[in-house]
């Protein structure tokens, strides 16, 4: 396929613009011109209209395949849920923040209001701010909000502690918020070493930050006791909302002991992941940190009309308005749709996908922690490690099967792992023909190695040279 | 003067009060291609085991901690250009830096070559 600019003929456009009518302004001196005009392409609407519909058919997605990426949670999203994010197209953000603004925003407000009480419901924690775009955004917000806390007590804690099979933004959003990060080591059993955790437990930790269930998939046993051990030493405890799909209904992190949570709506609650953004990472906190949540706030009067009110105490504004709306009404109408019972559902269905693709692969794959996973299961590649297969080699055979590859090399504490997320949007059917490849693939390692290291073959381009493309990196166009 | 290794596998080599400091090739090899080694900047004052530098690879990106306490004098400039002396010679001409006013008597929270092979073993 051509690149834009190699169809490029000079004078051909798409569109005719109109002679202007304004009297020309003085040219720009020439210091502040270029020495020659810009080669943008000059292409008909046609050669664009195919250009870009040729590139769109090259793209995988979730909707023209299955996408077990692990860690991502791509589930399938109702279309239904796009037309509540465009209902509120005419309504301008910045009407909510003027004078008497708010009355001719009841509609929106009320909506804002309505998810973040559905929000606090689901993980139960006391109030949430819609406000963070993403969830590392969350997590620096929430950081934030434990910061000044322990400020407001007039304490200048140092450290925040995250176990090493966090995600990578834990200790990044952290580090931001001007904390040092202590890392604690994975147990043979699968979670955070609860011995190492004591040890590095002190009056100078701030705050924990946990997934649970962990990246590995799996539910932390000692969480409760993990909490007990943070609150006794004066430190609040985070709650990495990014694995929430696996306990929908069935857990509240807030009842467990949880002090502050992100949850990530583009991941658990309908609204698009990836290219399809953007995100939004609402904080939840319990009640002795609602003092320090970003401003402003939606509140419901007496009356039952909403309004908007400063928050003087807070750590600021950390976006603009109140966040990315339209993927809060998205969020809005998964969770209303799906009530109690069809969150329930979510989790569970969430939970016996991984669980069979675990069983189904595990003959095959190692497994490096047998236990019952949760919403997705990690297996290592180190059995076809000894033919010379590595987890990269299975990823780009599954490309040329059909197939996105599963999240590899990640966690980090897992060698050559492959991470597997199947969703509850997935049928049987799917996750059969996938775990038929992914037995195939583990056959061809056996048998014919070398097929493997060459794949993927159907693809456009075959198997790129990452360690070139990050060695010689070159990201300038010249135009 | 022999080399001393940590369990997040970086070594250590002394001549006097000054330590030469990089990843064993044990680190090197399961990191796969090295793309980028963000070197400390020079005159940084690191503890024992405290975060000295980064390295990246097409896997992952991971802190180098420092094997012993010191000060930064010297950062192999070369592995700007050529990350790669990482893989090929982890232990020799990928060293990451130089730190000085060591003190010995930390090598003692360290294993020595033949016990960092017996602690790879265990990690197999």
């Amino acid at each position: 396929m051509k690149l834009i600019y190699e169809l490029s003929v000079s004078g051909r456009s798409g569109v005719r613009i109109p002679v202007s009518d304004v009297p020309k302004a003085a040219p720009l001196p020439q210091s502040l011109r270029r020495a020659e005009p810009a080669a943008l392409p000059e292409v008909a609407e046609l050669d664009l209209v195919r250009h870009f519909t040729g590139l769109s058919r090259r793209n995988y997605s979730v909707d023209t395949n299955f996408y077990p990426l692990g860690s991502c949670t791509m589930k399938y999203n109702a279309k239904v849920m796009e037309n509540a994010g465009s209902l509120f197209a005419d309504s301008h953000p910045v009407l909510a923040l003027l004078p008497g603004g708010p009355e001719k925003v009841q509609g929106p407000l009320s909506l804002i209001h309505g998810l973040e009480q559905q929000l606090a419901e689901i993980t139960g924690m006391d109030e949430v701010t819609t406000q963070p775009l993403a969830g590392a955004h969350g997590e620096m917000t929430g950081i934030m909000v434990i910061a000044a806390y322990h400020k407001a007590r007039g304490q200048n804690r140092r450290y925040v502690i995250v176990p090493d099979s966090s995600h990578g933004t834990n200790p990044a959003s952290a580090a931001m918020a001007g904390y040092e990060i202590v890392t604690i080591p994975t147990a043979p059993y699968g979670d955070m070493d609860l011995d190492a955790f004591r040890a590095a437990m002190n009056d100078q930790v701030a705050a924990v930050m946990m997934t649970c269930p962990n990246t590995l998939g799996i539910f932390n046993p000692h969480i409760a006791e993990i909490c007990e051990i943070a609150h006794q030493a004066g430190a609040l405890v985070y709650y990495d909302g990014a694995n929430l799909n696996a306990i929908l209904g069935k857990v509240r992190p807030g009842d467990v002991g949880f002090d502050v949570i992100h949850v990530n709506l583009h991941k658990t609650f309908g609204t698009p992941h990836g290219g399809g953004g953007p995100g939004s990472g609402p904080v939840g906190v319990k009640s002795h940190l609602i003092p320090y949540l970003p401003t402003p706030r939606v509140v419901k009067g007496a009356d039952g009309t909403f309004g908007v009110e400063a928050h003087p105490e807070g750590i600021g504004r950390v976006s603009d308005f109140f966040g990315n709306f339209a993927i809060m009404a998205r969020a809005f109408a998964y969770i209303t749709m799906l009530g109690r019972e069809g969150l329930i559902e979510v989790s569970e269905q969430a939970v016996l996908n991984a669980n069979y693709m675990m069983a189904r692969l595990k003959e095959e794959y190692e497994l490096p922690f047998d236990i019952t996973c949760m919403h997705e299961c990690v297996f290592s590649a180190s059995r076809q490690l000894k033919d010379g297969v590595h987890a990269i080699d299975i990823a780009k055979y599954l490309i040329d099967r059909g197939f996105h590859p599963p999240t590899v090399y990640f966690p980090l504490n897992v060698k050559e792992a492959i991470m597997i997320e199947p969703t509850e949007t997935e049928s049987k059917q799917t996750m059969d023909s996938f775990i038929a490849v992914m037995l195939e693939a583990a056959e061809v390692a056996r048998t014919r190695p070398e097929e493997l290291h060459d794949a993927p073959v159907t693809t456009p381009v075959g198997r790129l040279d990452e360690t070139r493309a990050a060695r010689a990196l070159q990201v300038c166009c010249e135009l | 003067m022999a080399k001393y290794y940590t369990k997040e596998h970086e070594w250590v080599e002394l001549d006097g009060a000054t330590g030469t400091v990089g990843i064993s090739e044990h680190a090197a090899h399961e990191l796969g291609d090295i793309t980028f080694v963000e070197l400390p900047k020079i005159g940084k004052a690191v503890k024992q085991f405290d975060t000295l530098a980064g390295i990246e690879s097409v896997k992952a990106a991971s802190d180098i901690y420092a094997p012993v306490s010191g000060k930064v004098v010297a950062v192999n400039d070369a592995l700007d250009a050529a990350p790669e002396l990482v893989n090929e010679s982890a232990e020799e001409k990928g060293w990451v830096c130089r730190l000085e006013g060591v003190d010995a008597g930390e090598l003692a929270a360290l294993m020595d070559a033949a016990a960092y092979q017996q602690f790879l073993k265990g990690l197999e």
